[in-house]
């Protein structure tokens, strides 16, 4: 107990390990949906991301002489080891999940002072780092379970992710690897084919978006609303940000339903529903006030279905959350609620 | 009763604690031996003794009188002896002494009979005024302002609305909910007189939802006088309400500028203990010498609201409610998100006094960690201000920065600090940058005295240096003068003009017998002689001189 | 070849007569440095930073001959003013010029005093009352506490003393780290 100086003498429930704790929960189901739907890897990469991201925080409280307990306690490192374990392709190998937490870890989060202090999403700023040098890695999803005769078990796949090939028993799944939703209707569309040709001739592709992909999101969305519900996130960044994609894409799919995918493809997609919930709404590293968290959604959105539809890459969450990471200050600035007693306009 | 409420930003609702203090007949503390009375219990300038060590005093009469406009007199809670006038300790957060008048109590609590003015309403606005100044009495909501100061609208502006705040909505706090019980027809009664001298258009008297009793009690008396200018509203439980600017926003949909007052848009709030000192100090001649106080907490034996004369030493009302049964906590000198911690026993109860509050102690608290900008603190900020940003800027002292943020809205109500989930002292920050910048104004204001003496005395040094030197020039010059041969200088025609002038003077006095001999009564024979024999002498001298004098 | 020299030569002309007369329509009448600095200067008039006074240390301030960090009265509050001002690192207080200390105010002990107007002279902003062979005073609340009136006195008859804390001028204390977190 500290001894309080100054009123008051009295203290809400909320504790940042609560909020970490409560997002984890929220987040837990869809991880068990993915599990389901694409395997063990899914898990591996999980509790290998915790324990190396677990791992690196405790040695960098170390090196920057800090208080380790407490900071472990507070959940924030689990939290990040999570969402980029959900983001990485199942069965990645582990220098893959230990260069991607570590980048989030050290780099994006304690280089800049820690828990508080950084700028960009660490989840993300290890996601991007991932996908920008390690392309061929990152895009090898395997295909979803459902697809696949005899499924790797969890020892096939742990001995996959840490030597790169299956036990000789269970061989010949190495074909098996099959590009995302997003991924194949990027490659068709620039094979001149329509949207419903494309979505036809891959078995990836499910009712709302891909095979098992639909179910993972839907679960991810629920937790999301049960979140919005105890009121551990703002509904402002999800509502914007969803809404955005989802205008934009029904407005180009009207347009043009050949060449542009529908909004509930898009909303289902990638990382749409986790980083709606679960990124976009990291409070250190978005903006602070409600219209400026409007905005904030409104441009993960908007970045989002730009770089999804005509960039590089297949899915845009993950930059336009770190652009708008970069425009969360400004937007602050500019978006300062009017104190009371201020006069109006 | 009918009329549209509004809402202000954020706010908390908070398990209010409130039952345990309250439904119990209000009683009155015993009468203490000996009562230590802080000259300051008030805003604004500490009050002047106008009594000495020794005095014998009755039970209301002036021990001191206030010193400028914000300022409030301090009368004799009860008849005694004033036994000195020194430094206590008093209840202040800073825990620092203060100069008090200590007055032992004779036990026969003999009243000084002060005029009574049962017919008010013959009364001008200004003599009520004055009445209420002298009567010592200030806001008993908990800031300690000169009620009389906020009693007069001035020449800016007409008053449209007295409100008179009886919302309470601090946990724990009951003592404006026992007072409207129990006395609600002083308190409508003091709302009229407030009224009258505000020349306000109506009152509305607004009370938290959650005090049914109290406002069917008031409006019951409401109903006994049948003014239809007055009423009472209730308003949503939800804190803080009773703060002056968010009740005004309740009740009214309008905010009181960031820079103004209420006033400024034709609104002037009491709180309602307020109103019953007035209608005590007005029609009874009775001035401010007691109030109520909530004795509460776990850790009190038997909760209740004490009528408590000032001065009365904390431990004795404590006492009074059954004491602490448990001294882990606490405890707390107003409600648990605005008070301050005592240290003391022996402090003073003082005007401002409204609760004593001896809470168990909380679940531990963790250590403060880290703002994670999660923007709770914003999202309840009655004031709509950036409570995270104001940190930031606390913490790194940037003064400039807070104070652009708007800093002086805060109203300090703890809303942000209780859903911290950081645990960082958000309200401790922004007193620490209040003091700080009232602190840098001082010195800033000393500065410009100080620079502004040192560039007159600059000036002044420079200008006796630049005198000092025209004079040693001049005198240098008349010395050449005077070396140089004749009398042609023009000093020296001058001074001999002068010197002429003088004799010539001299001589028509003389002549005119203007100048008589002095003390030449009851002379000897001798002595006149001797006399008429210098006179001749002189006589003759003046005629030789005379005549020298024309020759040359 | 010579239509582009000509065209260039004519477009600098242009520029230069525009830039000219911006130049001198939307021109910017800045405060002096030196008020600036001389504003965020506590005027104690102390002489500690090694010159006469603050408008002539706020002079060599603003002509680059002292450092930010001669001031002891104004300490760490003025140095983080005076590195904003001239947007300069903050540095610590120069251990040469003395050590930041509460304020101060001096106290003349009248029956020692023997009225020798020493400690009027030597006082920069005529805060000691007094006349020759008549007991000094010091007016507290014009007292700039720079201690210049000590040195002189013949019978040491001047201390310093404290200002007092009072509920009028206490400060909240800035709040304990009882953290784990950051103190950068």
């Amino acid at each position: 107990m500290f001894a309080r100086a100054s009123s008051p003498y009295t203290h809400g429930p909320a504790s940042v390990s609560r909020t970490m704790l409560r997002v984890i929960y929220a987040v837990l189901p869809a991880a068990v949906a993915a599990t389901w739907f694409f395997g063990w890897g899914v898990l591996i990469n999980i509790i290998l991301a915790t324990l190396i991201a677990l791992a690196s925080e405790a040695a960098m409280l170390q090196l920057r002489k800090r208080p380790i307990a407490p900071a472990l306690k507070d959940g924030s490192a689990t939290l990040t080891a999570i969402l980029l374990g959900m983001a990485l392709p199942p069965l990645a190998p582990w220098w893959l999940v230990l260069v991607g937490v570590t980048m989030a870890i050290i780099f994006a989060k304690h280089m800049y002072g820690g828990l508080g202090y950084n700028p960009f999403n660490p989840a993300m700023v290890g996601y991007v780092v991932l996908l920008v040098s390690f392309p061929v890695e990152m895009t090898q999803w395997f295909a979803p379970v459902a697809l696949l005769d005899s499924p790797p078990g969890l020892l096939a796949s742990l001995s996959y992710v840490f030597s790169g090939e299956f036990p000789a028993a269970v061989a010949g799944l190495d074909s098996l690897t099959m590009a995302t939703p997003l991924d194949s209707l990027k490659t068709d569309l620039s094979l001149n084919r329509t949207v419903s040709e494309a979505m036809a001739a891959s078995p990836v592709f499910g009712i709302l978006s891909g095979k098992g992909r639909d179910v993972v999101n839907g679960i991810i969305l629920l937790g999301g609303a049960w979140m919005i519900y105890k009121q551990v996130i703002g509904w402002q960044v999800p509502l914007a940000m969803l809404g955005t994609l989802f205008l934009i894409a029904s407005l180009f799919h009207i347009i043009n339903p050949d060449i542009y995918a529908g909004p509930l493809f898009h909303l289902f997609s990638g990382g749409a529903m986790l980083g709606a919930f679960f990124i976009a709404t990291d409070p250190v590293s978005g903006a602070t006030s409600n219209r400026g968290r409007l905005l904030f959604g409104v441009g993960v959105g908007l970045f989002t279905y730009i770089i999804r539809t005509w960039g590089g890459y297949p899915d845009g969450v993950a930059f336009s959350v770190l652009l708008m990471n970069m425009a969360a200050p400004t937007i602050d600035y500019y978006t300062r609620p009017r104190v009371y007693g201020e006069e109006r306009g | 009763m009918g009329q549209r409420l509004h809402h202000f930003h954020g706010g908390l609702h908070l398990p209010d604690h409130k039952a345990m203090s309250t439904g119990k007949p209000l009683e009155w503390a015993p009468l203490p031996k000996r009562l230590t009375l802080p000259l300051q219990q008030h805003i604004g300038a500490a009050a002047k003794p106008v009594v000495e060590a020794g005095d014998k005093v009755l039970k209301g009469q002036m021990l001191a009188q206030a010193s400028g406009h914000v300022s409030a007199p301090i009368h004799a809670p009860t008849s005694g002896t004033v036994i000195a006038i020194e430094e206590h300790a008093i209840p202040h957060p800073s825990g620092l002494k203060a100069a008090c008048i200590v007055l032992e109590s004779d036990g026969e609590d003999n009243w000084y009979v002060h005029e009574s003015h049962p017919e008010y309403e013959h009364l001008e606005p200004q003599q009520l005024r004055s009445l209420i100044r002298d009567a010592g009495i200030v806001g008993l909501g908990g800031a300690g302002f000169p009620a009389h100061i906020k009693l007069n609208p001035g020449a800016r502006t007409a008053v449209d609305t007295l409100v008179l705040n009886g919302a309470e909505c601090e946990p724990y706090i009951t003592c404006d909910d026992a007072l409207m019980r129990e006395r609600p027809d002083g308190i409508v009664a003091g709302a009229r007189i407030m009224r009258h001298a505000l020349q306000a258009r109506k009152c509305i008297i607004a009370i938290e939802d959650n005090k049914p009793e109290a406002i069917s009690a008031m409006r019951d008396a409401l109903e006994r006088i049948g003014e239809p200018q007055l009423q009472v509203i209730a308003v949503p439980t939800r804190y803080p309400t009773g703060g002056e600017k968010q009740l005004i926003q309740v009740l009214t949909g309008k905010e009181v500028p960031l820079k103004g007052l209420p006033i400024d848009i034709g609104i002037v709030c009491h709180n309602v203990a307020t109103a019953a000192s007035v209608f005590r100090a007005v029609v009874k001649g009775e001035p401010l010498i007691s109030r109520i106080i909530t004795v509460t907490g776990e850790n009190i034996h038997e909760p209740k609201n004490l009528e408590v004369l000032f001065g009365t030493p904390i431990q004795e009302v404590i006492e009074a409610a059954g004491g602490i049964s448990d001294n882990s906590g606490s405890l707390l000198m107003g409600g648990p998100m605005m008070g301050f911690a005592l240290h003391d026993l022996q402090l003073p109860v003082i005007k401002t006094t409204n609760c004593l509050l001896a809470k168990q102690p909380e679940p531990a608290r963790g250590p403060t960690l880290a703002c994670i900008r999660c923007g709770e603190c914003a999202r309840v900020c009655p004031a709509s201000l950036l409570p995270q940003q104001l940190y930031w800027y606390a913490r790194s002292k940037e003064f400039d920065k807070i104070q652009d943020q708007n800093l002086f809205a805060c109203i300090e109500c703890g809303c942000c600090d209780y859903v911290c989930p950081s645990n960082i002292p958000l309200v401790h920050y922004y007193r620490y940058a209040k003091t700080e910048i009232w602190e840098q104004e001082r010195e800033r204001h000393a500065a410009d005295l100080a620079r502004q003496r040192h560039e007159f005395q600059t000036e002044r040094k420079e200008r006796e240096k630049a005198e000092r030197a025209a004079r040693m020039k001049k005198k240098k010059q008349a010395l050449a003068d005077k070396k140089k041969p004749g009398k042609g200088g023009a000093d020296a025609d001058a001074k001999k003009e002068a010197i002429k002038a003088a004799m010539e003077r001299a001589k028509a006095k003389r002549v005119s017998g203007e100048v008589k001999p002095k003390n030449v009564d009851n002379l000897s024979a001798e002595q006149q002689r001797k006399i008429d024999e210098v006179d001749a002498r002189r006589a003759a001298n003046r005629d030789a001189h005379e005549s020298s004098e024309e020759q040359s | 070849m010579i239509a582009a020299i000509i065209a260039l030569t004519l477009l600098a002309a242009v520029f230069g007569l525009l830039l000219g007369y911006a130049a001198i329509r939307f021109k910017v009448e800045s405060d002096p440095i030196v008020e600036k600095v001389d504003a965020v200067l506590p005027q104690t008039q102390c002489g500690q930073c090694g010159y006469a006074g603050c408008r002539p240390y706020a002079e060599a301030i603003a002509a680059g001959e002292a450092d930010i960090n001669r001031c002891p009265p104004g300490g760490e509050t003025v140095i983080l003013a005076l590195s904003d001002l001239l947007g300069v690192e903050p540095k610590p207080l120069d251990d040469e010029v003395g050590e930041e200390k509460p304020k101060e105010v001096a106290y003349v002990d009248e029956q020692t005093c023997i009225g020798c107007t020493l400690c009027i002279q030597a006082c920069p902003v005529d805060a000691i009352l007094g006349a020759a062979k008549q007991m000094h005073t010091i007016i507290a609340d014009e007292c700039t506490g720079c201690e210049l009136c000590v040195e002189p006195c013949p019978v040491d008859c001047i201390t310093m003393i404290p200002v007092k804390k009072d509920v009028q001028n206490w400060k909240w204390p800035y709040p304990a780290p009882n953290t784990q977190e950051e103190t950068n």
